[in-house]
């Protein structure tokens, strides 16, 4: 990764071959890709780093797309979401905080937030952390016992642990933004059941990070 | 005091995946902003979301246009100086997002009587599905017995209240569905103020209250 002493040039024609590296096609175990997006984050923060922008965009957006297709979003509406969400990553990149989450939790999080904005009719209310009113907890310090990438790494560990009947209840709400009524028919099973597979698999993810918590 | 009732899992994932309607989101959040033991879940399937992403990188192409948007987020590119806003300290029961969707103190409300003392305040939001309240419950007084035809989750923002052999205090979540027929009472110290988030009218078990719900759309 490049650091601070590039000279850095505005001029978008100079990157219209972004494709420097292309690491989707490099064959690295995907924890360690994780941890070198979250450096170009940084850097794209710290130092307008457009290299660094465009390894995080041409590694993402293929995803993001498929995302966004799998979500129902109508194809000619994509292109348009894609620019928005990879838009905000980088006007948003100073709040990146590389100690609170990973690079592809927090894109994740921001293409959802720019699907909901454009297609979604109701609002989702998030909590803000700089209320008066909020409760912070003991480790969100950032002294958690395990670093961010290592639970990543944890949860994508359990996640293979897992039914292949959780997972897809996950799958088919996370990636694909189907409600359990919707995710019911599809699999042609009660309501009743596609709720406690979600709550199962929280339960077990939860139990693999060290939670103590059973309650569900 | 640490909270001891909490959302479920699948609630959380729902709300995470942002398939939630907007009633029930306001009351997770809220709840989210009060319970770091629920956020600390949230993180948890926010992760599996950036790792579903991870996963779906391998088989993927880049597309013609990805270029063309890659070039005009270039373009259009100004660094913009995040400004935070302070939020205003004026209240401590409701926590954001809540407060917004209500727009002021307990005292300032326009409560509504809803029969034996209690008050409730209605909350509008852009989902026809579930009806988001507030009910303010004397202290020591008791919820006339309800069933429901649906869901119920109720949040409590202060005071306190006793269901089914459980206390429930602020930030508590209690969560009830078309298999429970409950009354529950405010806790004695003060008055209970709650969130309460439906997708089905209550059905109340004796006839003044349900006389009330016609006139209130309780």
């Amino acid at each position: 990764m490049k650091k601070a002493a590039k000279i850095i040039s505005l001029n978008p024609e100079q990157y219209t071959n972004y494709s420097s590296k292309d690491l989707s096609k490099v064959n690295k175990p995907p924890d360690q890709i994780s941890r070198v997006m979250s450096d170009y984050l940084v850097a794209v923060a710290e130092h307008q780093d457009q290299e660094a922008f465009a390894e995080i965009f041409n590694y993402y957006a293929p995803s993001v797309r498929l995302y966004l297709l799998r979500n129902g979003v109508d194809a000619s509406k994509v292109d348009d979401i894609i620019q928005e969400t990879f838009a905000a990553v980088w006007a948003k990149s100073s709040q990146y905080d590389c100690n609170r989450a990973t690079a592809s939790t927090w894109i994740f999080t921001i293409a959802r937030n720019k699907r909901i904005d454009a297609f979604r009719r109701e609002n989702r209310p998030e909590f803000n952390p700089n209320d008066p009113t909020f409760q912070p907890s003991f480790f969100e310090s950032g002294e958690q016992a395990m670093t961010v990438q290592e639970r990543a790494v944890t949860i994508r560990d359990a996640l293979t642990q897992l039914s292949p009947e959780q997972r897809e209840v996950l799958q088919f709400s996370l990636f694909e933004g189907q409600s359990y009524t919707t995710i019911a028919i599809r699999l042609g099973i009660p309501l009743g059941t596609v709720k406690s597979r979600a709550r199962l698999a929280i339960g077990k993810l939860r139990l693999a990070l060290g939670g103590q918590r059973e309650d569900l | 005091m640490s909270i001891q009732h909490h959302i479920h899992g699948d609630l959380l994932l729902a709300y995470c995946a942002a398939t939630l309607d907007e009633g029930a989101s306001i009351l997770v959040a809220t709840h989210l902003a009060l319970c770091s033991d629920c956020r600390s879940d949230a993180e948890i399937v926010e992760t599996l979301g950036g790792i579903f992403l991870e996963n779906a990188t391998t088989n993927q192409k880049q597309e013609k246009s990805d270029q063309k948007i890659f070039a005009s987020i270039i373009k259009s590119h100004q660094s913009t100086a995040s400004t935070s806003s302070k939020s205003s300290l004026d209240s401590f029961v409701f926590p954001e997002p809540l407060r917004s969707y209500i727009g002021g103190d307990p005292d300032e409300l326009d409560w509504q009587p809803v029969g034996g003392g209690i008050r409730q305040f209605l909350i509008k939001t852009h989902d026809s599905q579930t009806t988001v309240r507030l009910l303010m419950i004397p202290a020591g007084k008791r919820v006339p017995d309800h069933g429901h035809q649906g869901f119920e989750a109720t949040l409590v923002l202060s005071g306190s209240f006793y269901d089914r052999d459980s206390w429930y205090r602020r930030g508590d979540v209690s969560i009830a569905d078309s298999t429970v027929i409950h009354h529950p009472a405010a806790g004695p110290e003060e008055d209970c103020i709650c969130l309460a988030v439906t997708d089905a009218k209550l059905k109340f078990r004796s006839p003044l209250p349900r006389l009330f719900q016609k006139f209130h759309g309780i």
